[in-house]
């Protein structure tokens, strides 16, 4: 099987956002119980390439994610972006930065902010805009994503699939290398995933990142990716990587075609077989 | 668009039925303050013998037949209206109430974020904070009579503690509740760490900082009445104002039922306005709760 993800397809090749994670080893509380939860994992994501991480709630994809927005620590391994050493084994904790935007599962818009606030927020943090720039392309970019009329609202006042491209937008603000999705579409109703999936590609194709997004949803993960990882549970690594071959850009009728199909039945044994080791292990939800 | 609210309200059974309630508690609190005139004829007399039998006066029925009815405590209310001591009263307490919260706010804000913040502070602070904390700020009034050269900053220090502890916890707590994902969120969109604690620690923080307020605003009130019982009010002469605690006080020594009463809902007034105040107020500071 080629396992070299094909160039995303449309617009400007993309230069930058790529990341190669070597070997990398997760043992929390090493002295102690020692759990293991990503084991000499390995994997090449393209620059502009949406990777998607499958693996059953728990298994330690979060983990990963984590490691590369500087948030938590490695044991042991390297993680680059564009050649640049992120953490290693000398420089466990890489330095959070605007370069890798994470998008969390419970969403972290700043309540108090209003929309638009929350939008402008990474680029006049910065430095990098005036509050008069950063609020007009803040204007603009949200209007692109079909958020007019909802800037000066606060993000309790909108649908919780409009708070979600809030903070996409409020991510692609900051002119990140890499998006980091940690389950963003888990809390909302498959009619609404379905509309929020194609305003992600929607929004993908207009500023191509790399986008490193993690999921439970096969089908999600077929219908978005370039490239699809299937994790082990716990502790967690590739299990199986998978190149999609059905070309960008993609709509909804990707779902019911033959490719499709194929696909989903070539992986779901896989998934399935981590899925039951992760509910025999006991793993928990969350 | 205020016409059409007040014509909601009218129509609601909810406001008619509140109407209702004061109206059925009123009437009632009339007839047992006058209990002692419609039980003197003979028909009572049966459950007179058995008031006595129980220990309790027999002319009239007992709590409320001692009560002054509303409607005289209404007419003395009229002529405390035009008195000079008994706005004097109001002025007082307010001023003390007001001074003792404030205070508490200037210092049991930053004192709170701190706390939140830094772990040495947290760690220096916290335990003598805790062990004093349990002590009711009313044991503190011969102490403080004692440490304060006035007895008017000693009535308002007693005010202060009241609010001080509820405001302290409330802070510390609201600041630890904020969630891990806007620290990492703000850090990773480029924020120093005065930024995080003005964007994220200080709005994060208000609806407990507004929350600890409105409690304790109403603490102070509560204290600050028994504080003036207790102390005297600062002043000794009877009607001169030394504050509505004292206006109570001085009522019942005085003997004068019907104005204890007046007290005793001045003070009621008073907090109802405070709180209301303060929930206003807090309404205009985090605007984003109105929805939730």
């Amino acid at each position: 099987m080629d396992l070299r993800a094909p160039e995303p397809r449309g617009g400007p090749a993309v230069t930058r956002g790529r990341i190669l994670i070597d070997d990398v080893v997760k043992i929390y509380d090493p002295e102690g119980a020692a759990v293991m939860a990503v084991d000499h994992c390995s994997l090449d994501i393209a620059a502009g390439e949406i990777c998607m991480i499958v693996g059953p709630s728990g298994c330690g994809k979060t983990t990963l994610l984590n490691a590369i927005a500087g948030f938590h620590d490695i044991t042991s391994g390297t993680i680059l972006l564009d050649g640049e050493v992120l953490c290693s084994k000398d420089k466990p904790k890489a330095e959070p930065g605007p370069d890798r935007i994470v998008v969390f599962q419970n969403g972290a818009l700043f309540p108090w902010k209003t929309n638009l606030d929350n939008v402008v927020f990474g680029p006049v943090m910065q430095g990098k805009l005036g509050r008069r720039e950063a609020v007009d392309k803040g204007r603009a970019m949200m209007a692109d994503a079909g958020l007019a009329g909802v800037e000066l609202n606060y993000p309790g006042e909108v649908s919780s699939g409009m708070r979600r491209r809030v903070e996409i937008v409020r991510a692609l603000m900051n002119d990140p290398k890499v998006l980091l999705l940690d389950e963003p579409y888990r809390a909302l109703d498959s009619l609404t995933k379905s509309v929020m999936h194609e305003a992600l590609l929607e929004i993908y194709y207009r500023n191509k990142v790399t986008i490193f997004f993690i999921t439970h949803d096969l089908e999600e993960a077929i219908f978005l990716g370039h490239k699809v990882a299937i994790m082990t549970t716990r502790p967690c690594k590739p299990k199986k990587v998978l190149t999609v071959d059905i070309p960008h850009p993609r709509d909804y009728g990707v779902l019911t075609s033959k490719r499709f199909r194929e696909l989903i039945e070539e992986t779901n044994d896989a998934v399935h077989e981590e899925a039951l080791k992760a509910f025999q292990a006991g793993e928990k939800e969350g | 668009m205020a016409a059409s609210r007040l014509n909601r309200i009218l129509t609601s059974s909810v406001f008619w039925r509140g109407v209702a309630s004061i109206v059925v508690f009123l009437v009632l609190w009339e007839l047992g303050a006058r209990s002692k005139q419609w039980m003197a004829p003979e028909f009572f007399d049966p459950f007179k013998s058995l008031l006595g039998a129980m220990g309790f006066k027999k002319d009239y029925l007992p709590w409320i037949g001692v009560v002054p009815a509303p409607s005289a405590v209404l007419a003395s209310w009229t002529e405390v209206l035009t008195s000079a001591g008994y706005w004097t009263s109001w002025y007082k307490s307010f001023f003390r109430v007001m001074g003792g919260f404030i205070a508490a706010m200037i210092v049991g804000i930053p004192f709170g974020l701190a706390l939140a913040v830094s772990r040495t502070a947290y760690g220096t602070f916290f335990p003598t904070f805790e062990v004093l904390r349990p002590i009711p700020p009313l044991a503190w009034v011969p102490a403080s009579i004692i440490f304060w050269p006035t007895q008017e900053l000693s009535i308002t220090f007693v005010t202060f503690l009241g609010a001080f502890y509820t405001i302290v916890i409330n802070v510390l707590g609201g600041a630890r509740s904020i969630d891990q994902r806007y620290f990492q969120a703000a850090q990773s969109m480029g924020s120093s760490r005065w930024d995080i604690f003005r964007r994220v620690i200080l709005p994060g923080t208000l609806p407990s900082i507004v929350i600890g307020s409105a409690v304790g605003m109403g603490i102070t009130w509560e204290v600050v009445v028994a504080a003036e019982m207790i102390s005297g009010g600062g002043s000794q002469a009877a009607g001169t104002g030394g504050g509505l605690g004292f206006f109570i006080w001085n009522s019942y020594v005085g003997g004068s039922y019907e104005q204890i009463v007046v007290g005793m809902i001045s003070i009621g007034i008073a907090g109802y306005f405070s709180s209301e105040l303060l929930r206003t107020l807090g309404k205009y500071a985090t605007p984003w709760l109105k929805v939730r």
